[in-house]
């Protein structure tokens, strides 16, 4: 691995804080797994003993957005339920990324009908697409690995929304300047 | 359960509770009722169901279940399209076991066009369907075992389930999503190779499920979260429109397989489990005693299943081969035909249900001799055991329902359409 | 069973105008929606008949014909293990039929369903709301006029 043949030689290497923190928020993605309909149970499969999701750091899925980092959105999204993808995802804490998993969520895919939201990036950012219906769960995998590296590239001054501005400046405490 | 009142708590908590807003004016805090909402995106609830309970304490007076966050308009896209394209369809209503739904509409529409597959498709038909209702039992049991507690289990079915998909992958070429009947037929031939494979898989499956079951039954939290709870009687549950393995864990000897039985069903040894009490744990353990069964019938179809051809040779109803279509002007014509106009059967209405591993599925077919149906309805399982909930949750406590969703096995992909 | 059938449906009701149709091994029962509850009780509760699981309750859009609806049930006697399907015709001038739902319990959703997707109303019902589409939604998807991608706007989506 990369970081035992630096410190083989020196016993040290030198890098920046914010890559550091990326290095690490990149390897334990947290996935909200916002399992709606059929992709829910291959999402279900990419974390069994065969599949394993937990290689890549991000078997610890949680049912409440207040922990999660990534939100998998497996499966048709209804106009009805566009309403409570979009709350949930309204109350994960930034920085947050978005995996659309499936066909239908990336586009609508077959249900080109009256109740289908016809591709979930009209109401949410979508990072990433996994094509297929559904995705295998190597593809999800992939897709996995992709935002990580997406997530290890991005920096503080990347964010849409930087943390430490949504600490409550009313309140005047920790209100760090972001110069 | 015994009621809590405002004279159990101290009154300092009571008033810590209150605060100081003297606006609010309650006469007892704790005799109240509480609504709760749980779902629609609820760990326990398999899906997207959503139940509003009305709780006094702990206890649930009245639930109302809410449905159509994953209404697809099935049922509006069939008008809309011919019988072949709606295939992949079935594949996704009840989503843990495709195969089957893709079984019950290849016989629906069969029917309705007045042709019958050869034998040797209807016995992989068969085949597929029992493996399909492994997989789905696989996956109810564990999810049942992983509400009330034990995950070990649901691990464990997962791990067979994966087993089931590798041969769906060899046999129909998608693991999961298999689309694999065709009208008047199967797309592909099973080798006798993947038979052989199967049958290693189910000597193996046995010992490997006495393993599962051995955790479960033996389990003083899971038998005692599960007994008891939810209990529906015969009367109800034939009133209630309760199919499956709910209706056969109530005393209701009722299986379509052998009550209007379709493919080579009669032909099959197997038994039908019935238990009589009617609660969660005798829902769990009809369900386990039908994968045994399952297993039985699996070996039993590739023991009996008979050489020839696997579509029917009909060139106005059904898809000719690829290899002719290449060389004959005939069948070019005839495939160029049916996928474009579809294969127009006969003006008339059908309905044929079949057993599906949650319950009776049913297709309602009406056709006016075009390629698409004019009407099709779906007749769901999952959308009649749901409409039970509100009787079965009644009276209980708030714990258990989840354990009583989880027993039930709703499949929101068939339930919503 | 279908001679049984006829013999004490045409006895027991001597005003009501039965048809029997059968078709794909199928008998369908069709008459005036009138008499569809009192039909449905004695459906249910008379020896030898006992059709006592109601599989589904559905209807059907002819778009252009007189009686523009037709609500369809498809009803099974466990104890004959026999199917039978009863229709009555319902004209969108006057779109309602009795509920059956106070004879089996099941029917109770089904209608609400075909309430839902048709706008069929079911006279006392005991809680006939929409079963699948919002509240507010003013329309009845699964009439013929609806179109397949739906009306722009009918269902509000969240801001991004
Ligand atoms: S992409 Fe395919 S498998 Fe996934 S939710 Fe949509 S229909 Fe189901």
């Amino acid at each position: 691995m990369g970081l035992e043949s630096k410190l083989i030689n020196d016993g040290f290497f030198t890098t920046t804080v914010d890559a550091m923190a990326a290095w690490a928020r990149e390897s334990s993605v947290w996935p909200m797994p916002m399992g709606i309909s059929c992709c829910a149970i291959e999402m279900m499969a990419s974390g069994d003993p065969k599949y394993d999701i937990s290689r890549f750091g991000s078997e610890v899925m949680r049912f409440t957005p207040r922990q999660c980092d990534l939100m998998i959105v497996a499966g048709t999204v209804t106009y009805k339920m566009a309403h409570v993808v979009k709350k949930i995802f309204d109350q994960m804490p930034e920085p947050k990324w978005v995996i659309a998993m499936g066909a239908c969520t990336s586009t609508g895919g077959m249900y080109r009908s009256y109740n289908v939201v016809q591709g979930i990036d009209q109401f949410l950012p979508v990072d990433i697409y996994a094509a297929g219906c559904p995705p295998r769960p190597e593809n999800l995998l992939n897709a996995l690995m992709q935002i990580q590296d997406k997530i290890g590239k991005t920096r503080v001054k990347d964010f849409p929304d930087p943390p430490h501005t949504s600490i409550d400046e009313k309140q005047g405490e920790l209100s760090l300047s972001k110069n | 359960m015994q009621k809590l009142t405002k004279d159990d708590v101290h009154p300092k908590i009571v008033q810590a509770l209150l605060g100081t807003n003297v606006h609010i004016t309650i006469d007892d805090a704790l005799e109240n009722e509480m609504i709760l909402n749980m779902g629609p995106q609820h760990p326990a609830t398999h899906g997207v169901l959503r139940l509003l309970l009305r709780l006094d304490g702990e206890t649930v007076i009245a639930c109302v279940p809410e449905l159509g966050y994953l209404h697809r308009g099935y049922e509006k896209m069939a008008e809309n399209m011919s019988y072949l394209e709606f295939i992949p369809h079935t594949d996704r209503l009840d989503y843990i076991s495709p195969p089957a739904n893709n079984v019950a509409y290849a016989l629906a529409v069969e029917k309705l066009a007045g042709i019958t597959a050869p034998p040797r498709a209807q016995y992989i038909r068969m085949l597929l369907a029992e493996l399909a209702r492994m997989c789905s039992h696989l996956v109810a049991i564990g999810a049942l075992a992983m509400d009330v507690g034990a995950l070990t289990v649901f691990l464990w079915g997962l791990r067979e389930r994966e087993k089931i998909l590798d041969f769906f992958d060899v046999i129909c070429g998608a693991r999961f999503t298999t689309s694999y009947t065709r009208i008047g037929g199967v797309a592909s031939d099973v080798t006798s190779d993947t038979m052989k494979n199967i049958i290693s898989f189910i000597d193996q499956f046995e010992e490997k499920f006495d393993e599962m079951e051995r955790l479960l039954n033996g389990n003083r939290i899971f038998i005692e979260r599960l007994e008891g709870v939810g209990v529906i009687n015969k009367e109800d549950a034939i009133d209630l429109g309760f199919t499956g393995p709910n209706i056969r864990a109530s005393g209701v000897e009722f299986d379509l397989r052998r009550a209007t039985p379709y493919l080579f069903y009669n032909e099959m040894d197997f038994n039908i489990p019935v238990y009589t009490e009617g609660d969660c744990l005798a829902r769990y353990f009809v369900r386990a005693d039908e994968l045994r069964e399952s297993a039985k019938i699996v070996r039993q179809v590739i023991d009996k299943i008979p050489n020839g051809e696997v579509m029917l040779n009909s060139p106005k109803k059904v898809l000719p081969r690829k290899t002719e279509i290449y060389t004959k002007m005939e069948e070019l014509i005839h495939d160029f035909m049916i996928v474009n106009f579809g294969i127009n059967p006969p003006v008339g209405e059908v309905y044929h249900a079949v057993e599906n591993p949650k319950g009776v599925l049913g297709f309602y077919i009406v056709s006016k001799g075009e390629g698409h149906p004019w009407k099709m309805k779906i007749r769901s399982p999952s959308f009649a055991n749901i409409q039970a909930i509100p009787h079965l949750v009644k009276g209980q406590m708030i714990s258990d329902v989840v354990a009583i969703v989880g027993s039930i096995d709703p499949i929101m992909g068939e339930a919503d359409k | 069973m279908k001679e049984l059938l006829k013999d004490k449906l045409t006895g027991q009701f001597t005003t009501v105008q039965f048809e029997f149709i059968e078709q794909f091994d199928e008998l369908t029962l069709k008459f005036d929606k009138s008499a569809i509850v009192n039909v449905c009780a004695f459906l249910k509760d008379e020896d030898g008949l006992k059709f006592n699981f109601c599989e589904d309750v559905t209807a059907i859009d002819w778009a252009t014909r007189k009686n523009r609806f037709t609500v369809v049930y498809h009803i099974f006697s466990m104890e004959n293990k026999f199917r039978l399907c009863l229709k009555v015709d319902v004209d969108e001038s006057e779109c309602s039929v009795e509920s059956v739902s106070s004879i089996w319990k099941a029917a109770n959703w089904a209608e609400r369903e075909a309430y839902d997707m048709y706008g069929i109303i079911f006279l006392n019902h005991p809680d006939l709301r929409r079963m699948y589409m919002p509240e507010e939604f003013e329309y009845h998807p699964l009439r013929k006029e609806y179109p397949l991608m739906g009306i722009p706007g009918a269902i509000p989506l969240p801001k991004k």
